[in-house]
């Protein structure tokens, strides 16, 4: 089996063994989701407005939440060290735990957006878009929380700094994820922010990796 | 031919090493020695291209340390285990042996019985003591393709069986072409070992 293979089974076996590592984040992201039904109102035209804004910032928070332990293990044990020195291309090696990380936070949370949506009244299109957005941006969020990930990787008690980090790269997506849910409510085109979402998939997806790998580099010497 | 030239290397304001220029051929085993924080580990990760030196180069067969050619004939046991504690022995070792060559679990098996774990193959790491962590690295660095092997403090943690399977690993390696650098506080018994003191 090729090596980015290896590495994308193996980060999926060690997070089915250690199950809180998957679902500390989705339950954060249930619980926040459903807090806020009991908290603003509970009319459904108010809650169908602000649904999609809802679900965007508990899904970011909950990603952000799971991109501590994306690099940290592996540098504990010693692991990063052993891929660091490998002949194998790190930007690859690195993209393989990113994809690993979108299959154990991203999936679930697009997932279970369809049931959200609907405990927040959003109408059946709205529903549709949101996951369209989901799909198009959370493998965006892995990629971007991979490089804060990386930088604070032998940083101890640093979880406060990769918000810092991370958190104002992540404004773009949520602004255009959360206005084309909106205005696909009201029937409005909504290909702008599609496209939009799509260019900062491909952009990330092709410099993430490359500043990942040169970011864990400098972590570890 | 492992060539380290002129290599100077800096952490914070200490000056570990200066200008330290070196050979090791094939067939030769050096023992790299010194007082805590003397730039032991410092020299073999620098070797290793994990860390980078404040001035210097080094070859192996005239390729660079970082390029991929190089890499490829590097294996370096460092201080921390590189084993995960949710996978088992075999698991670690396939994606450990994964980053270095292809291998099939048979060679592995065998290889982690050669060693000592028999029956220990399915156990995950967290549940195996540092001795036997120990092991499974070893495990990984004898069955590994690469010419270079780098070992820092390689006998920690091992009772003298492991002491005595290392060091004739070690110099079977050696006697087969491959080459070996070491650090170590404890008394080795390998043969023919040259000493370099930091």
């Amino acid at each position: 089996m090729n090596i980015y293979l290896k590495a994308l089974k193996r980060d999926l076996r060690i997070a089915i063994r250690n199950p809180s590592s998957i679902l500390n984040p989705l339950l954060f992201f249930i619980i926040s989701v459903s807090l806020f039904t009991l908290a603003v109102s509970p009319e459904a035209t108010t809650l169908a407005q602000i649904a999609a804004g809802i679900i965007w910032v508990a899904s970011m928070l909950s990603v952000l939440l799971s991109l501590n332990a994306l690099f940290h293990h592996d540098f504990e044990n010693g692991v990063l060290e052993q891929m660091v020195i490998s002949h194998h291309a790190l930007p690859l090696l690195i993209l393989s735990k990113i994809t690993a990380h979108w299959i154990l936070t991203g999936i679930p949370i697009i997932l279970l957006s369809p049931l959200l949506g609907l405990f927040l009244f959003l109408d059946g299109d709205g529903i549709w878009i949101l996951m369209i957005t989901l799909l198009l941006a959370t493998p965006s969020l892995s990629l971007i929380g991979a490089i804060g990930a990386s930088l604070i990787v032998g940083i101890k008690n640093s979880g406060m700094l990769l918000s810092l980090l991370i958190l104002p790269l992540y404004i773009p997506i949520l602004i255009f994820a959360s206005s084309a849910v909106s205005q696909a409510q009201f029937g409005l085109e909504i290909t702008g922010q599609l496209y939009f979402l799509a260019t900062i998939f491909i952009v990330s997806l092709m410099t993430a990796p490359f500043v990942s790998a040169m970011a864990l580099k400098i972590s570890l010497e | 031919m492992l060539k380290i030239d002129k290599l100077s290397c800096q952490k914070g304001y200490n000056l570990l090493f200066n200008h330290l220029s070196f050979e090791v051929n094939s067939g030769d085993i050096l023992r790299i020695t010194g007082t805590n924080g003397s730039g032991k580990t410092s020299l073999l990760k620098i070797l290793a291209g994990l860390d980078v030196q404040e001035q210097g180069n080094v070859f192996l067969n005239n390729h660079a340390v970082k390029s991929k050619a190089y890499q490829e004939e590097i294996f370096y046991l460092g201080h921390l285990s590189a084993l995960s504690g949710e996978l088992s022995a075999l698991e670690n070792l396939e994606f450990l042996i994964g980053l270095n060559k292809s291998t099939n679990q048979v060679q592995l098996i065998k290889a982690l019985s050669d060693i000592g774990l028999k029956g220990y193959e399915d156990e995950y790491c967290a549940k195996l003591s540092a001795g036997q962590k120990r092991r499974v690295i070893l495990t990984g660095l004898f069955i590994s393709n690469a010419k270079v092997w780098l070992l820092d403090e390689p006998f920690t943690a091992l009772d003298p069986n492991g002491v005595t399977i290392i060091e004739s690993r070690i110099n079977k390696h050696c006697a087969q072409g491959g080459l070996c650098l070491f650090t170590t506080h404890q008394s080795s018994a390998l043969l023919n070992q040259k000493v370099l003191s930091l």
